[in-house]
């Protein structure tokens, strides 16, 4: 079984997929800053920012839904910043009595939160049109471009390369013991005593030699891919091709797209910084 | 005396004391094809990992007229394509353009050089379209055969393949098979494959226990089932 | 799709931008160091165990187990990182699991990666060599004082992460610290504990399978005194600060108020814009109609434009 769902890339022929790895890297990291930069209250600014996100993912094809809904499993851990809602000094607007305390949601909480959740769902729209959009080896590469050492990079490859194969592996063995986990209708006279499942302890424990295994196998896999990387030469230093120039559309698209980014960090700050 | 392995006298324990070879000595001429076969535990596999000094044992190795040392590792590694039995384990890098492109960068050639030794690479094993494709989205069957292309790349006078046809569904091993016939170079193969050794080559060594116990012509070895049967194997 | 809901991956839009900078810092710093040491201590063979074994690790984050009806255990790997390859080498391996886990899964921002960096591959490694090797020299040829050391080391590896984590929420303004620190330390107490207890059973596993391999990659582990001193050092460090900052909540908001007042000290030098340009509409209510205006134009054409490609190349097909 081919673990392909792990893989957010989906090959469309769109303008997005087609720009160089290392400018897409580039703006996505850049438009990421500017939302974070965009100081809280400057509404016109997010307004603007969302609306050159959605037309990316319209122009991308990935389409405006599957970003979203990729989005909204990152988002959980908006719940974190709720507290912003009570504790926030300012104007009450609601009241809300839980026992003995009274949580006062402000207005002012409820304008931090807000902006908290519109950067944080601005940001990971950018990251995900990022990683659908671009090839895996072309990420390595622009990351490459950034100046990240190689060895680094090589590593990412490695583990991008092997993930697929251990988490087939780890797949393997949760069904195995999936199979094994048969739940027995318990008898009456027994009902209480036996604990189907087992103990917690004796399940933390085959999930744990679940894990131990896997990072066995993937030991002993190493060393199977050192062998085959030393019967090809390898001398310890990471090889890699030089980067190919980039091209004069990407550039411009390059420059447009941190002058644009610029402008809107421009003006947010300005007005409302 | 090129295109030649010449194995003498070789003996290998493994660190836990385990004697893996305990005197192997056999000759391989330019062009021969040669296969290996034994029972599993025979040293087929240890034997396979010294003819590129992966492991090193007390006798002689040389390959191509270079007797193996310290120093004649780098010009070993490079004439000897070493093909293993699991391709995930050789197919690491992110895209088969890389894998295949990697020994030659290693062998230190300018890059137009190492993109065409890619292309000539894939072109002979027949997996020309797939320069780009990552490696796990490929079947069994073609991770082999780049596989090959990884090593043929570095433009080796000797192939030594361990167990090609383990894990391949009928069609995949016949285009292995065709492509194995096909390859000029001199050729070594671990197998358990009597099928394959009777289509394609001429000369068998049997091993056990950690020695050559018959060298000579398939013919006579498939010829006599008590020796096949004795070391484990079964008439085709 | 698989999913892990992960309370400590911080996502982008969380921290504040000097928090993410500063953090990004000192994990770049880490990182470099560690990069030469790993060379050092692993040699060759550091490429494809390091790589493989971050691949291991996410491999491993899935494999869970049901703790109450609900909830699962799940597997951060930075004390079994440790434990199998030693702290250096480890600090690379959980720096490309949390690195590709952002960049890939969108688990955790890009931004915000630096200080996820910090937290798991830096502060997780780091406390957990310092607890492991600790305990181990209690019994050092006992296995129990593997299994115990394990345990502990893992725990704490997630819990000093947590407190690390709820901190940079604090300072960051997003989460009063006397709701993040209890509330992160909570939780990640309890979820400290499934690591404890799969970390046990993979050393288990280990011991009995193959404790050559234990026995070899501690012996390359020569992490040296500083990990050790760090570990104590930023355990102790977050172990003190989180229940002060917890009390006091007004020392974090000094800090963030300190930054409002700087940048508040800026405001009149761009008092260019009168505070209204229509009549009875404010500036503000202005710009945000006409943003909305420009941006439902900007989308509306681009589909335009998209739909009308799409529809000419298949006239042409």
């Amino acid at each position: 079984m081919h673990v392909h769902f792990l893989d957010p890339y989906r090959p469309l022929p769109s303008p997005v997929h087609a720009l160089d790895s290392r400018v897409k890297f580039v703006l996505a990291v850049a438009f990421i800053l500017t939302v974070s930069l965009t100081p809280f209250g400057a509404w016109p600014v997010y307004l603007l920012l969302l609306s050159i996100m959605l037309s990316v993912e319209i122009l991308s094809g990935l389409g405006v839904g599957y970003v979203l809904r990729r989005a909204s499993l990152a988002l959980p851990f908006v719940l974190a910043a709720f507290p912003l809602l009570f504790t926030t000094p300012g104007t009450v607007i609601l009241k809300l009595p839980l026992g003995t305390w009274t949580l006062a949601l402000t207005a002012e909480g409820a304008l931090r939160f807000a902006n908290v959740a519109v950067k944080s769902w601005l940001s990971v729209q950018a990251a995900i049109v990022l990683a659908s959009s671009t090839p895996f080896p072309d990420l390595l590469l622009a990351m490459r471009a950034v100046r990240i050492p190689r060895l680094l990079v090589a590593m990412f490859g490695l583990m991008w390369r092997y993930l697929f194969v251990l988490v087939d592996e780890a797949l393997r063995l949760m069904r195995a013991r999936a199979a094994r986990s048969g739940l027995v209708r318990q008898p009456r006279h027994t009902a209480g005593r036996l604990r189907p499942g087992g103990s917690l302890a004796w399940r933390a424990r085959v999930a744990g030699g679940m894990a131990g295994s896997l990072f066995l196998r993937a030991v002993d896999r190493s060393d199977r891919i050192y062998v085959a990387m030393l019967s090809r030469g390898y001398d310890g230093e990471v090889r890699s091709f030089t980067l190919p120039p980039v091209s004069s559309g990407a550039r411009v698209t390059l420059v447009t797209g941190l002058t644009v980014l610029g402008l809107l960090w421009l003006s947010g700050t300005l007005v409302w910084g | 005396m090129h295109h030649s392995i010449d194995v003498h006298d070789l003996v290998f324990s493994y660190p836990d004391g385990h004697p893996a070879l305990r005197g192997v000595s056999f000759g391989i001429a330019p062009g021969e094809k040669v296969a290996i076969v034994g029972p599993n535990g025979a040293g087929k596999s240890t034997l396979l990992l010294h003819l590129n000094g992966i492991l090193r044992g007390a006798g002689q190795v040389s390959v191509c007229g270079q007797v193996l040392s310290d120093q004649t590792l780098g010009p070993i590694r490079s004439a000897v394509g070493m093909v293993f039995q699991d391709p995930d384990d050789q197919l690491f890098s992110p895209t088969v353009f890389d894998d295949v492109a990697f020994g030659p960068m290693y062998q230190g050639l300018p890059e137009p050089e190492v993109r065409a030794r890619v292309t000539t690479a894939l072109a002979d094993v027949g997996m020309a379209g797939r320069v780009n494709r990552v490696s796990h989205h490929l079947s069994s069957g073609e991770k082999k055969r780049i596989a090959i292309a990884t090593v043929l790349a570095m433009d080796p006078e000797v192939l030594v393949l361990d167990e090609p046809t383990a894990g391949l569904d009928p069609r995949a091993r016949r285009d292995l098979i065709r492509l194995l016939r096909e390859l000029p170079q001199t050729m070594l193969v671990s197998t358990h494959d009597l099928r394959m050794v009777q289509e394609l080559f001429l000369r068998t060594i049997v091993m056990d226990e950690g020695v050559v116990c018959s060298d000579g012509p398939t013919a006579d070895l498939l010829a006599a089932p008590d020796v096949l049967q004795a070391h484990g194997l079964e008439v085709p | 799709m698989f999913y892990r809901p992960a309370p400590m991956h911080l996502p982008d839009g969380f921290l504040s931008t000097i928090v993410s900078i500063v953090f990004w810092a000192i994990s770049v710093l880490t990182l470099a160091y560690a990069l030469r040491r790993a060379g050092k201590d692993l040699g060759e063979r550091q490429l494809p165990l390091m790589g493989v074994l971050a691949a291991a690790i996410f491999a491993g984050q899935m494999l869970n187990f049901s703790v109450t009806g609900g909830t699962s255990g799940h597997l951060l790997g930075a004390a079994i990182a440790t434990i199998l390859v030693g702290p250096w080498p480890a600090v690379i391996v959980m720096t490309t699991v949390v690195s590709i886990q952002a960049l890939i899964f969108q688990d955790g921002g890009l931004l915000a990666l630096g200080s996820n960096l910090f937290n798991m591959a830096v502060v997780g490694v780091a406390v957990s060599y310092f607890v492991y090797t600790s305990l181990r020299r209690l019994a050092p040829r006992r296995p129990w004082s593997t299994l115990v050391g394990g345990f502990v080391a893992a725990w704490s590896s997630i819990f000093i992460a947590s407190l690390s984590a709820a901190l940079q929420l604090a300072i960051s303004g997003t989460s009063p610290a006397n709701i993040a620190v209890p509330a992160m330390a909570g939780i990640h107490a309890l979820i400290g504990v499934g690591e404890g207890m799969i970390t046990v059973g993979a050393l288990t596993f280990l011991m009995a399978t193959r404790r050559d391999l234990l026995a070899r990659e501690q012996a390359s582990s020569r992490g040296g005194v500083g990990v050790w001193v760090f570990g104590l050092g930023i355990a102790l460090v977050l172990a003190v600060l989180s229940p002060l900052a917890s009390a006091n909540p007004d020392g974090l908001e000094w800090v963030a108020e300190q930054k409002g007042f700087l940048e508040a000290a800026r405001a009149p030098l761009y008092n260019l814009i009168p505070d209204y340009v229509l009549p009875g509409v404010s500036n503000e209510a202005l710009a945000t109609i006409l943003a909305g205006v420009a941006g439902t134009l900007i989308v509306f054409a681009v589909t335009l434009g998209v739909a009308y490609l799409r529809r000419s190349r298949e006239n042409t097909v």
